[in-house]
């Protein structure tokens, strides 16, 4: 088969869909998200596969402009293309419109980059960031021809697999995945390969065995070898069926982040899309202990990429694609402790391209350091600093153990105001456990306060409040808490936002509370959701996480309909012998010290950041025989927080902060 | 004392395959990112938010190819104009190429402003001795008047001065597939231009459009029609091929 260039519509291209698709592509909105063509994309060899090798399509279940910035599937996609064993292309869930043109014309679900029909792959991955992609999971899979549930799957049908962080309680999603990946996915996806190439060159048809030996490889859940056991509509227990199928599967966790520079060839888009810049992991995991996060918990323990290999990755990320914007990412970069190291060179150096080159940090600690770090880096201070306290009061804080003090705060944000932005947005979240009222209400306090000191250096200053409902999530303290109710969640909303009214300059935005009940639902379900999730996808319930497509109703008769409680999925909560739909799975975490957290919080006790104060046995570490890797045994200067810093002094600032613009206080 | 005059360079370059389906924003993006790649010293406009100073004429409607795409381009400082379309080239996306460049002296009219016309190959899916009976029926009219919204409101104008001429060609050697004959139009850019799809759906035809190309933009009235390449006494337009 020849790979040949050019149009669809001239005569001589052959062997993709892309002669079928090329006329609805006219008809859509934005075809431009289905050609592929991005600088950086892999044109693979098909003429070199053998028998034993492997295709993967790696898929993102939403449109092109969310899923083409991933990280995650963008190294996965370099590392699979370098294989000798493996070709990567890539697939995003098509908008409605192409769907129902795909749809008449008979026309599969294809790849990106060569226009792939997706059941002519082996493999089939699909990125979860959260529950409300699941039915696009489904769409997905049906629109590839590939039957949603496992049980009806042969050989000939592809292997399904999904990665993300939704995937740390996969159960809802049991019927319809062959395998899920735990933890890091760079070693799984090469392990996996070996496993399926082995399996296709022996010419075997028999599916089963190939997920039994998938279910071998470190990292790898393969649901439909267990059964879950159900007693009085209590979950008495997740277990294997076979005697090699491990008890508990260990999620995988590389070492070293410098042996995995990805992504080397950062995908450039053609099109818009939501993160339109040059992005560079700087670590991954995180130990601040922030007691709702579930990110923070299952990615421990923190791996730091090399000072210098960020700041290599960052120039010729540049040079190469042509971006004057780059991103550093983590989940709180600024306790990435080469930060100076970096910032210093990135401003240094002149040798970075032509233009300067903004670097933004994506989540900005509280202090007024960091600010002014950020003060260096951002040369427009075209959109608004983002900070995140979560909490309206400093005892609400220390229950969620997000040690920021109002002094913190406010430093930060006249940091902000002072060195010219003139919008500053905190983030907050609401159902917490032990919230009152006051809490609620201290969130406008906050905010009011916020706006008095930006009004001290623009008349214009403005305050955004965004207000997120809790969802408790797997593999966190709060893990037992019961969801707060829609109606619950609504009256602290308009609480709050009535509050928050009588101040000028202030606004307030808030996430759908009956998106976050559908959330919830699914955040700590077990497989009996299966058929609820089927039932909304196949009633059209796709792109859920779109608030033009979220319909509650779907989901509650779906519920119902099933003879399922919501009550008791998502409002009921939950005793020290529960057990849980994700015990059979480890992110590390003993639960045992969740369980004692769990109580320190109701008690109002915080915890501080191991990396830098002794540790307290979380399980990541030592059950991984892995030790975080930090750069320095030196926490970054500035901010309370739990790093056990005298406020008044903290450590010597190494950046200086910028100059206040002329005429200003 | 005005400050001197920055150097300013036009090019003209096409856009084939499938780089048609982005849009005219996507394009002035990869524009930027590309001009950045290979180091040119371009200018950025001043203030709160500095953007390259790539100046672009005519949109081209998403889906549409073009052999006669036009960008002015502004530097900081001199570069060799020559060698700009080999330079570019490479950190242009498949499809688009440069195919021709040229220095612009003293002040210049702006693309969106001087073109006067525009010509278009559009393939459709009709039958020719229709496509003949219909051109020439478009041709005789005195008036055609059409509803197009303007700022919200509903305006209709009469466009058959707009259009300048249409003429029904084979295909042969354009290797279209699906598509059995070209209609090959020139339309009007001033005052207000007519847009081909516009012009495809005059007395409703019984056929319609596979794939269009913008052929030529021209820089003056149609009788002394030049491209936007040749402006200035004595400098003509790089002869680079013009087909991809």
């Amino acid at each position: 088969m020849t790979t040949v260039r050019g149009g669809g519509l001239y005569r001589g291209w052959m062997g993709s869909l892309w002669t079928q698709l090329e006329p609805l592509l006219a008809r859509v909105e934005k075809p431009a998200r289905y050609i592929g063509c991005e600088d950086g994309a892999v044109t693979p060899d098909y003429t070199t596969a053998t028998n034993a090798t492997v295709t993967w399509l790696l898929t993102y279940p939403d449109t092109y402009e969310i899923g083409l910035p991933n990280q995650g599937l963008q190294v996965l996609y370099e590392i699979l293309n370098e294989r000798d064993d493996a070709i990567a292309e890539r697939s995003y869930a098509p908008w409605i419109d192409l769907e129902a043109e795909m749809r008449t014309a008979d026309l599969p679900l294809f790849s990106v980059d060569t226009h792939r029909a997706a059941t002519d792959f082996d493999v089939i991955a699909f990125n979860l960031s959260s529950e409300l992609v699941y039915t696009n999971v489904l769409n997905c899979l049906d629109l590839a021809k590939v039957p949603v549930r496992c049980a009806d799957r042969t050989h000939e049908h592809p292997i399904v697999g999904a990665g993300g962080h939704a995937t740390f309680n996969p159960e809802p999603m049991a019927d319809f995945l062959d395998w899920i990946g735990l933890g890091d996915g760079e070693e799984i996806v090469g392990d996996v390969t070996a496993v399926v190439s082995e399996w296709k060159a022996s010419g075997s048809t028999d599916r089963e065995a190939v997920l039994r030996k998938l279910s071998q490889v470190e990292g790898v859940y393969v649901p439909a070898l267990y059964d879950a056991e159900f007693r009085d509509d209590k979950l008495i227990g997740i277990t294997p069926r076979f005697p090699e199928v491990p008890e508990v599967v260990e999620k995988r966790t590389v070492a070293d982040l410098a042996d995995w520079p990805y992504p080397k060839n950062q995908l450039v888009p053609l099109t818009e899309v939501v993160h339109d810049r040059l992005s560079v992991e700087v670590f991954r995991g995180c130990t601040r202990g922030c007691r709702f996060c579930q990110a923070g918990m299952i990615t421990r323990p923190v791996r730091e990429r090399p000072a210098e290999q960020v700041r290599t990755m960052i120039q010729e990320g540049v040079r190469r694609t042509g971006y004057d914007e780059v991103a550093l990412t983590s989940l709180s970069t600024a306790d990435f402790s080469g930060i100076t190291e970096v910032v210093k060179a990135t401003i240094d150096d002149e040798s970075m391209g032509c233009g300067d080159v903004s670097v933004s940090l994506p989540s900005l600690r509280v202090d007024a350091f960091t600010v002014g770090i950020a003060a260096e880096l951002q040369r427009g201070r075209r959109s608004g600093l983002t900070f995140a306290p979560e909490a309206g009061s400093w005892r609400m804080r220390q229950v969620i153990n997000k040690l920021i003090t109002e002094e913190d705060l406010y430093a930060s944000v006249e940091g902000a105001f002072s060195q010219g932005w003139r919008r500053v947005k905190l983030y907050f979240l609401t159902g917490l456990p032990t919230e009152t009222d006051e809490d609620t209400l201290g969130i406008a306090e906050l905010g009011r306060n916020c706006v008095e000191i930006g009004r001290k250096y623009h008349s214009g200053a403005s305050v955004t409040v965004s207000v997120g409902g809790f969802v408790p999530k797997p593999f966190t303290p709060f893990q037992w808490f019961g969801q707060n109710t829609i109606e619950e969640l609504k009256r602290k909303i308009y609480l709050l936002r009535d509050e928050v009214r009588k101040t000028k300059g202030l606004q307030m935005k808030w996430h759908e509370p009956a998106a976050t009940f559908v959330e919830g639902m699914s955040s700590r379900g077990d497989r009996r959701l299966g058929p609820v999730i089927e039932q909304v996808w196949r009633n059209g319930g796709t792109f859920q996480e779109w608030s033009e497509h979220f319909d509650v109703d779907r989901w509650t008769e779906a519920m119902s309909d099933h003879g399922l409680s919501v009550e008791w999925f998502t409002y009921r909560h939950r005793d020290e012998d529960e057990v849980f739909p994700w015990d059979h799975l480890n992110a590390g975490l003993h639960k045992d010290f969740l369980w004692h957290d769990w109580r320190d919080a109701l008690n109002e006790v915080g915890l501080e950041d191991c990396r830098w104060t002794p540790c307290y046995d979380c399980g990541a570490c030592t059950g991984y025989g892995i030790e975080h890797v930090v750069a320095s045994a030196t926490p970054p200067a500035g901010g309370s927080q739990g790093t056990g810093q005298d406020l008044a002094t903290g450590h010597e600032i190494p950046v200086a902060l910028g100059v206040r613009p002329a005429g200003v206080l | 004392m005005t400050p001197p005059r920055k150097p300013q360079v036009r090019l003209r370059y096409s856009k084939i395959g499938k780089i048609r389906f982005t849009s005219h924003r996507d394009m002035a993006r990869i524009w930027e990112r590309a001009v950045r790649k290979v180091q040119l010293p371009i200018a950025y406009s001043e203030g709160f938010s500095p953007r390259a100073k790539l100046s672009f004429g005519l949109a081209l409607p998403t889906v549409f190819e073009s052999l006669a795409e036009y960008v002015d381009l502004t530097f900081d400082e001199p570069v060799d104009v020559d060698g700009l379309p080999g330079l570019l080239n490479g950190s242009l996306p498949d499809g688009v190429k440069i195919t021709g460049a040229i220095a612009l002296e003293g002040k210049v009219t702006s693309l969106q402003e001087c073109v006067e016309s525009t010509t278009w190959s559009l393939f459709v899916d009709g039958d020719v001795e229709q496509l003949t009976a219909w051109a020439d029926e478009v041709l005789s009219a005195d008036t055609i008047e059409i509803t197009r919204q303007r700022k919200g409101k509903d305006r209709t104008d009469d466009v058959r001065p707009a259009i300048l001429d249409v003429e029904i060609r084979s295909t042969a050697g354009a290797n279209v597939v699906q598509a059995n004959a070209e209609v090959h139009a020139h339309l009007a850019a001033k005052p207000r231009a007519l847009r081909p799809l516009e012009l495809l759906e005059i007395n409703s035809p019984p056929f319609s459009l596979v794939l269009g190309r913008r052929v030529h933009q021209f820089i003056a009235p149609v009788g002394a029609r030049r491209d936007p390449l040749a402006i200035g006494a004595a400098t003509a337009p790089h002869s680079l091929s013009c087909v991809s």
